[in-house]
């Protein structure tokens, strides 16, 4: 038994400057919570986004004011940020499947599958983003 | 006594269940409708316009819709559960995100089969 083990100041509290400051997330911890993060944004933009669906629908010259919001700036970067929280969020939650299937566990694996989720929910962005405008 | 037990009664199995099970739903209408728009050229009226106004569209989108609400309803509550401790102010909280998603579910009927 290991009797020299070096003491460590247990339990340790987390505190907001140690979450900020002191620990590093490893990138499957970063899917997690950008996971949680693009779902909340997701929730919270719903009735801009059905606001904007109801509006496309309604009539030929809605569809066109719709076309001609899109073009804004601000409003660009927030649909694509949006566009973005959806991707990572399929992408993310496709991973988390896989992991309770029991499919990639080990540490490798993981790490790399968190890099195909990051990659992967960029480049669809770049695409619809493309197709957008 | 509260004739609950802790081992084996799986308390909230449900809601993982219907997690998943409405995941798989939004994800197999985005994979359909990113398939129809992503061909094809710049979007008109029309075609937005009869994509809509076809029954078995009108369908997937509500179905997706309602998958949404379903799903958004229990991260949003994990959401509250996590942060928010005061008992009073997270049961607000919770009832106004319910008739949010109520809302926008019923929006979203009247959006497809409204007539405009």
């Amino acid at each position: 038994m290991p009797t020299a083990a070096v003491k460590k100041n247990r339990p340790k509290y987390l505190s907001l400057r140690a979450i900020l400051f002191e620990i590093r997330l490893p990138l499957p911890g970063w899917v997690s919570i950008l996971h949680r993060v693009s779902g909340a944004l997701l929730f919270a933009s719903l009735v801009w986004l059905l606001f904007m669906l109801d509006r496309s629908l309604a009539s030929e010259q809605d569809f066109a004011f719709v076309r001609h919001y899109l073009g804004l700036a601000p409003v660009k970067l927030a649909l694509l940020v949006l566009i973005w929280a959806y991707c990572h969020h399929l992408c993310a939650g496709i991973r988390f499947l896989l992991l309770e299937l029991q499919k990639g566990w080990e540490k490798e694996a993981a790490r790399l599958s968190s890099i195909v989720v990051f990659v992967a929910s960029l480049a669809l962005t770049a695409l619809f983003g493309a197709k957008l405008w | 006594m509260v004739n609950r037990i802790v081992v084996g009664a799986h308390y909230g199995w449900r809601d993982w269940l219907v997690q998943r099970v409405t995941a798989a739903v939004m994800a197999l209408y985005s994979v359909i409708l990113a398939l129809v728009l992503l061909p094809g050229g710049p979007l008109t009226y029309e075609a937005w316009k009869a994509l809509f106004a076809r029954g078995w569209m009108r369908v997937a989108t509500l179905l997706f819709a309602a998958s949404l609400a379903w799903h958004a309803w229990i991260g949003v509550r994990d959401i509250l559960m996590d942060y928010v401790k005061p008992t009073g102010v997270r049961l607000a909280l919770q009832v106004l995100v319910i008739l949010l998603l109520a809302g926008c579910l019923g929006w979203t009927a009247q959006i497809l089969w409204g007539t405009p």
